[in-house]
């Protein structure tokens, strides 16, 4: 059972498997300190199965693509889960029909071999089995040709702009692209010779002897074509896109056993870089894009980049051109932490940018007794927005909650913004300091108005206290019946900020507190789906005009409805709604002190 | 459109010319944003005197005044460029637009407390003070510190006006000064990012306001202001020639809010298709066709083109007032 035509396929299966075990082993190797001492602490944990149930449900099944659109999730299936039942399916066929054995390829070119070689024997399911593989390869085609039709007019499929591919990308789908068909007609050419195969493959024969080819001699072609078409895609698959369908699955098993990216690029950087398949579903959620036609900054382009070492150079301008506002892992069928990773490349672009002196007045800083009381720390944006900070107070006070104003006076950035640029040793001596203080502090409790501090104060610090975002907080004081509020007659929209809502998760509070003192009305897209306000401490790059554009098309979406007053959670949201002077904003904090009964 | 100096200026040449005007002012009466002042910088003039002096150029026989009239519809006649204009159903024609400025609202910076402290007032609140010879603190006491903050809402990127708006530099300069002819012992600041004092008399008022008034200018923007428990304001500041930070605090907090196209300007300049940049009315050119438009017929003057002052904006409505008679000689 061999014949030469298969080798070309014969070594590209070794190459794929001999390049992917080097490449994941050094990267394993990579992994940092942490991170391996997560994977060795949980590897033989029951969190081995979440990883599987996730890895069949995304790497075959795509729920994540199906629920951005129904065509695509059912393009990306057809052709995943297609062909890994194909595989599947025609391991068993070959199994059962070779009971003395078999060499693995024979599975793959199983038509070939049925009619010609003795060591294939009739068994009781083989037309069952032939239809079975027929039906798989009709429903792969279906796939392929829905991802013919996107490459012509993707809009359909629920992608207004698509991923430009690199020449390697190009090669490798060319190849990926004419598998099938191959297959198709090698199978239907064997099916005119030997009369076997299934409905599909015999009607491609029967066509291929109506059409006058008589025992077709190009059979023989067919068949090396389509060895070749996979034996090419398999060579370059661990250098294009495509090294995602296995990286995948080994990113979804570490992710589940709690592995996460750290503050440098590790080994594990490299599994979620490769993970990604350059679908381009964050190039048209990104509003970068939407409102400002710059479509070459976004997480695809950002990991094709930082992956490719001679593109480097590029990595930090599209780093550096994002508002992190987290809108574009939303819907990333992978789930990359692609934030973590632009941070990473900040960092390491800004290395040479130290200034050890700069934080010399962290020690004049003194520390403060709050035994007992609530400890406030309003933020630095909160500065800025005095309403925000004066509500906070008044609602302390009608709730006599004794409270300590932690940065009234002297106060220290959490800070976020330091590391949002990729300062990481710089936002570690602010977070030493701030951590020592609010630890001899006494506070029983942190509540913050910033939505940036907040994501700090739960993520990178490791504080003794609970710590709430005041609209958590003012929803408790509701809630515990300490402050009474009435409903006025104001209806307002709610826009999520990203550090809150994307953030941390915060989406409930906010909305339940605003429910409460005035009438909420639905806006098209929020929660997971908000728009930016456009002046996000993350970029650096836009200017004011272009931060102006998106904030407009959020606050587009927002005043929709025609709200008499557009509610925020963040000092740097309402700034910039405020600043474009077309309503009325409020924080949730300014709202509540007003209804105070 | 409007009657401003500029569109009372117009409209008395043109109707000393034997032309029949017709002036819609939006407001109950003319003049607002004159008659809100105290005195006119450089010479302290009586804005009333000023006031009156131009209302009764108003009063020539062949000017009609339609006050609280705001026109909602502009057209043109017909087809033909040269067929003039309708205005709310009335024809005319050539069209003036004199719909002035309004000022920056100063709620958008709330960094600086504005609607939040009781302290912190505009400049046009202040004038009212020193119309009124009354000038208090929070508390209904006399101040013993005044700061006055230029720039606000003007060379301001983040507010989005990037332009100057002019006249907040000498304003300041002649408020201060009239805070301490009220006021003797008062001690008055003026942060600034530069003082601007390009009119004729501006810079000797400025010196007189150092020399004889001992009003102190601070080269610095105030970053932020809070509130005290006894209602004045607290700022933050750099003294930028220094190189220091510092904090005052002050009895008033007068914000030198900047000139804004005006809902008018905007609404009608669009209206007309001559919409330009911060919704400002766009002439022609600005050297020698500045009271023209691309549109037949449709001319510009004042403060709805670009911040002016009172003495720009008559000699602006004078000038616009021949560019309508020479039009009118052409055809």
């Amino acid at each position: 059972m061999f014949d030469l035509f298969v080798l070309p396929f014969c070594i590209g299966v070794l190459a794929l498997l001999v390049i992917s075990v080097v490449k994941y082993w050094l990267w394993i190797s990579k992994f940092d300190g942490r991170q391996r001492v997560v994977v060795l602490r949980n590897m033989l944990s029951w969190k081995f199965l979440p990883a599987v149930w996730e890895a069949v449900r995304e790497s075959l099944l795509h729920w994540r693509i199906t629920k951005h659109n129904v065509i695509l999730g059912y393009m990306h299936r057809s052709l995943a889960f297609g062909w890994f039942l194909l595989i599947v399916v025609g391991a068993v066929q070959a199994i059962l029909a070779c009971p003395d054995g078999h060499p693995f390829y024979v599975a793959i070119f199983f038509n070939y071999f049925e009619p010609r070689s003795p060591k294939v024997v009739p068994f009781a399911q083989a037309p069952l089995y032939a239809a079975l593989m027929d039906a798989l390869l009709l429903y792969v085609l279906s796939g392929l040709f829905l991802a013919m039709f996107k490459k012509i007019w993707s809009k359909p499929l629920g992608m207004k702009k698509t991923t430009k591919h690199n020449l390697t990308d190009r090669v490798t789908k060319a190849a990926l692209w004419s598998i099938f068909p191959l297959r198709l007609l090698a199978e239907g050419a064997t099916s005119a010779n030997y009369h076997n195969g299934g409905f599909l493959v015999s009607a491609v024969g029967d066509l291929f002897t109506a059409m006058g080819f008589e025992n077709p001699v190009f059979e023989y072609q067919l068949w090396l074509f389509y060895s070749l078409a996979l034996g090419i895609f398999f060579s370059l698959m661990p250098f294009s896109r495509y090294m995602h369908i296995f990286t995948e699955v080994f990113l979804i098993y570490f992710r589940n056993l709690g592995v996460t990216e750290g503050h440098k690029k590790t080994g594990y950087s490299m599994f979620e870089m490769s993970a990604c398949s350059r679908c381009g579903i964050c190039i048209d959620n990104c509003p970068i894009n939407r409102e400002l036609d710059i479509s070459n900054i976004q997480g695809v382009y950002l990991l094709q980049t930082v992956r490719n070492k001679d593109l480097w150079h590029r990595a930090e301008a599209i780093a550096n051109n994002c508002m992190v506002c987290g809108r574009c892992s939303e819907e990333c069928p992978v789930g990359v932490d692609l934030a973590t990773i632009r941070r990473q490349v900040r960092t390491e672009s800004n290395r040479s940018v130290d200034n050890p002196h700069g934080y010399g007045y962290l020690a004049k800083v003194h520390p403060f007794n709050a035994i007992g009381r609530v400890a406030y720390f309003g933020g630095c944006m909160s500065r800025l927005t005095p309403g925000i900070t004066e509500a906070m107070e008044k609602i302390f006070q009608a709730a006599g909650q004794p409270y300590w104003y932690v940065d009234k006076e002297q106060s220290i950035c959490c800070g976020r913004p330091l590391l949002q640029q990729g300062f990481i040793r710089q936002a570690d001596s602010l977070r030493r300091k701030n951590q020592e203080m609010f630890a001899q502090s006494g506070a029983t409790l942190l509540v913050t108005s910033c939505p940036i501090c907040y994501q700090s104060f739960v993520k990178e610090y490791n504080l003794n206290i609970p710590v709430m975002h005041h609209t958590e907080y003012i929803k408790s004081l509701i809630a515990d019946g300490r402050i009474k509020v009435s409903k006025g007659a104001q209806s307002v929209t709610y826009h999520d900020p990203c550090e809150l809502g994307r953030g941390c998760g915060i989406y409930e509070p906010p909305r339940t507190v605003l429910k409460s003192v005035a009438t909420l009305l639905p806006i098209k897209e929020e929660a997971g789906k908000s728009l930016c306000c456009g002046f996000n401490l993350g970029n650096t790059t836009l200017g004011v005009e272009q931060q102006a554009l998106i904030r407009n098309a959020a606050l587009d979406n927002l005043l929709a409805p025609s709200p008499d007053v557009v509610a925020t959670a963040c000092p740097m949201c309402k700034k910039a709604f405020a600043r474009a002077d077309r309503a009325p904003v409020m924080d949730v904090a300014e709202l509540v002190a007003k209804q105070l009964v | 459109m409007g009657a401003g100096p500029a569109g009372i200026e117009a409209a008395a040449a043109l109707a000393a010319s034997g032309c029949g005007v017709v002036v819609f002012e939006k407001n109950e009466r003319p003049l607002s944003n004159i008659t809100d002042k105290a005195c006119l910088f450089p010479n302290f003039e009586s804005a009333d005197t000023v006031a009156a002096q131009l209302l009764a150029k108003l009063s020539h026989p062949n000017i009609s005044l339609q006050c609280g009239h705001d026109v909602s519809c502009i057209t043109s006649a017909g087809t033909d460029p040269a067929a003039g204009w309708r205005v709310d159903d009335e024809s005319f024609d050539a069209v003036l637009l004199a719909t002035g400025y309004t000022t920056f609202n100063a709620k958008r910076k709330e960094e600086l407390g504005y609607g939040i402290y009781p302290g912190v007032h505009t400049s046009l609140e202040l004038e009212q003070m020193i119309r009124n010879k009354e000038i208090r603190n929070s508390i209904s006491n006399l101040p013993k510190r005044i700061v006055f903050l230029q720039c606000v809402g003007s060379r301001d990127e983040k507010t989005g006006n990037h332009y100057c708006s002019k006249l907040c530099c000498v304003t300041a300069v002649k408020q201060a000064i009239e805070v301490k002819k009220l006021l003797p012992s008062v001690e008055a600041y003026v942060f600034y990012m530069d003082l601007r004092m390009w009119g004729q008399h501006y810079e000797e008022l400025y010196r007189t306001a150092q020399q004889e008034y001992g009003v102190k200018f601070v080269r610095g923007r105030i970053s932020e202001a809070g509130g005290t428990f006894d209602g004045r304001v607290q700022i933050k500041a750099e003294d930028t020639l220094l190189g220091l930070p510092l904090r005052m605090t002050s009895d008033l907090l007068v914000l030198m809010v900047g000139m804004e196209s005006s809902d008018g300007t905007r609404r009608l300049s669009t209206l007309c298709d001559i919409c330009g940049d911060y919704g400002f009315a766009q002439s022609l050119d600005p050297h020698l066709r500045d009271n023209l438009t691309p549109r037949q017929g449709l001319f510009v003057a004042g403060a709805c083109k670009r911040p002016m002052t009172l003495t720009d904006s008559v000699v602006d409505g004078r000038s616009a007032a021949f560019a309508i008679l020479s039009a009118a000689d052409n055809k």
